[in-house]
């Protein structure tokens, strides 16, 4: 296991091994949140903050926790930092937390979390396992904010609305608008336009993998054929 | 026997559930204060942007009084918060519920002056169809202003309907029950308040209570 290097971990979380399009885990935040950037970041931080404090711990006691109360005692581990942050983001963050108060809890049900705790935490040490958390988190944050600011783009023709929640008054002109008279497709704000957004991603990245395999394809008999001249 | 794997496992999982709570614990006692202190302030923008906060000089977020009518206010318990000045009534806010919206029920904070007319309508949370139903919501649409200064008298009773029902107030193009809903339990919180208004101010008023438990809450948070 000591073979993984950082840079591994970080491609992993961020693409080969993405937690919403590679795993398709986590699913039921990711569609319910994500009808604005916006939400999409504040939940993904919300989930990484979470990933990064699980994956430690676990990997903290990985030594200690014999294996047959191992699962148990992960699940203590995550609802209680999910407890914690959400009682935090209710204190500092009020106003993004009345949006995504009820969602908040749901973090304890992501799937991804207790996966990444199974898999990589228990079995690597701290710093490692850190890393992957984070790595996993990030990955997880930019899907989620993708997701949102489509929605958000295609539904209601504006982006990073209620920025100002999250990073104070200043941010409201980050905020950008197509104007009054953009009329939205209400599907995508929607349910469905949840799982049509996310297919329509998972399509575009299983493209893009598709297309690099091919290249590679393609270029390993030429490299080979250069090295036999 | 200590040495049986099974005890050795609960001792650990015990141990756990120990520390998971011990966390939670800390972190309640650590923001509880803000928290409060978050609703409180919450709760206080949107009854001042109702009822303005130079009209009143009590607390109105703990002068309150529950009321109960399930016919006109939609819930059995109803929360009315009043604002008084020199101990005079000035409003009313009731947290009135439309239980017939597109998508359940739409919540709703109704305030009501002294003299029966309408100080201004919010919609505190609702289930309505985004980009349809939801131009109730004030960052939405002007729409909800409409029934600022309105009374039972003006207009008629009879008026008190969406237009498409004969009344004087605009439906939304594709959404016509959601005001329709709004529209029915504003006029039935004017209903309950013209029988039952006055005897809603009787309770003792709260204030001085009220400002020293502020004062408590803030000694505490500067701690």
């Amino acid at each position: 296991m000591s073979d993984i290097t950082y840079g591994k971990l970080i491609r992993d979380g961020f693409w080969n091994n993405n937690q919403a399009l590679v795993a398709l885990l986590g699913l039921c935040p990711l569609l319910a949140v994500t009808n604005t950037a916006i939400n999409g970041l504040g939940l993904g931080i919300a989930t990484t903050v979470v990933f990064v404090l699980s994956n430690i711990t676990v990997s903290l006691i990985r030594n200690i926790v014999r294996n047959e109360i191992r699962l148990p005692v992960f699940v203590l581990v995550i609802a209680s930092f999910v407890t914690a942050v959400e009682l935090s983001m209710n204190a500092w963050f009020f106003e993004l937390y009345k949006i995504l108060g009820i969602f908040i809890p749901l973090i304890v049900t992501n799937c991804a979390i207790i996966g990444r705790a199974e898999a990589f935490a228990s079995k690597n040490n701290v710093i490692k396992s850190t890393v992957d958390g984070l790595a996993m988190g990030i990955g997880f944050t930019l899907v989620l904010v993708a997701l949102g600011a489509a929605r958000e783009f295609v539904g209601m023709g504006t982006l990073f609305t209620q920025a100002h929640l999250m990073f104070g008054e200043a941010a409201r002109g980050l905020t950008f608008s197509m104007g009054e008279d953009f009329k939205g497709a209400l599907l995508a704000i929607l349910p469905p336009g949840a799982f049509i957004g996310l297919g329509l991603m998972l399509a575009l990245k299983n493209n893009v993998d598709h297309r690099a395999d091919e290249r590679a394809k393609l270029a390993t008999p030429e490299k080979e054929a250069e090295t036999a001249a | 026997m200590i040495k049986h794997p099974i005890t050795i496992a609960g001792l650990l999982l015990a141990m756990f559930a120990v520390i998971g709570v011990g966390l939670v614990a800390f972190t309640h006692q650590a923001t509880k204060d803000q928290i409060a202190e978050n609703e409180r302030m919450a709760l206080l923008n949107s009854l001042n942007a109702l009822v303005p906060s130079e009209s009143i000089d009590n607390d109105i977020v703990t002068d309150l009084t529950i009321v109960s009518d399930q016919e006109k206010l939609g819930t059995a318990e109803t929360t009315v918060y009043l604002g008084r000045k020199a101990n005079q009534p000035v409003a009313a806010v009731f947290t009135s519920i439309a239980p017939d919206g597109y998508s359940g029920q739409i919540k709703l904070l109704v305030a009501i002056l002294a003299d029966g007319s309408l100080g201004g309508v919010r919609v505190v949370a609702h289930k309505e169809t985004p980009g349809l139903g939801d131009k109730i919501e004030v960052e939405k649409s002007d729409w909800i202003h409409v029934f600022r200064g309105k009374s039972l008298g003006n207009p008629d009773p009879a008026k008190w309907k969406v237009k498409r029902d004969g009344g004087i107030f605009d439906q939304f193009s594709g959404a016509t029950i959601t005001p329709r809903a709004i529209v029915k339990a504003v006029k039935n919180t004017l209903l309950y308040y013209k029988d039952n208004g006055k005897s809603l101010f009787l309770a003792k008023p709260k204030t001085v209570q009220a400002d020293t438990e502020t004062a408590e809450a803030k000694t505490e948070s500067a701690k």
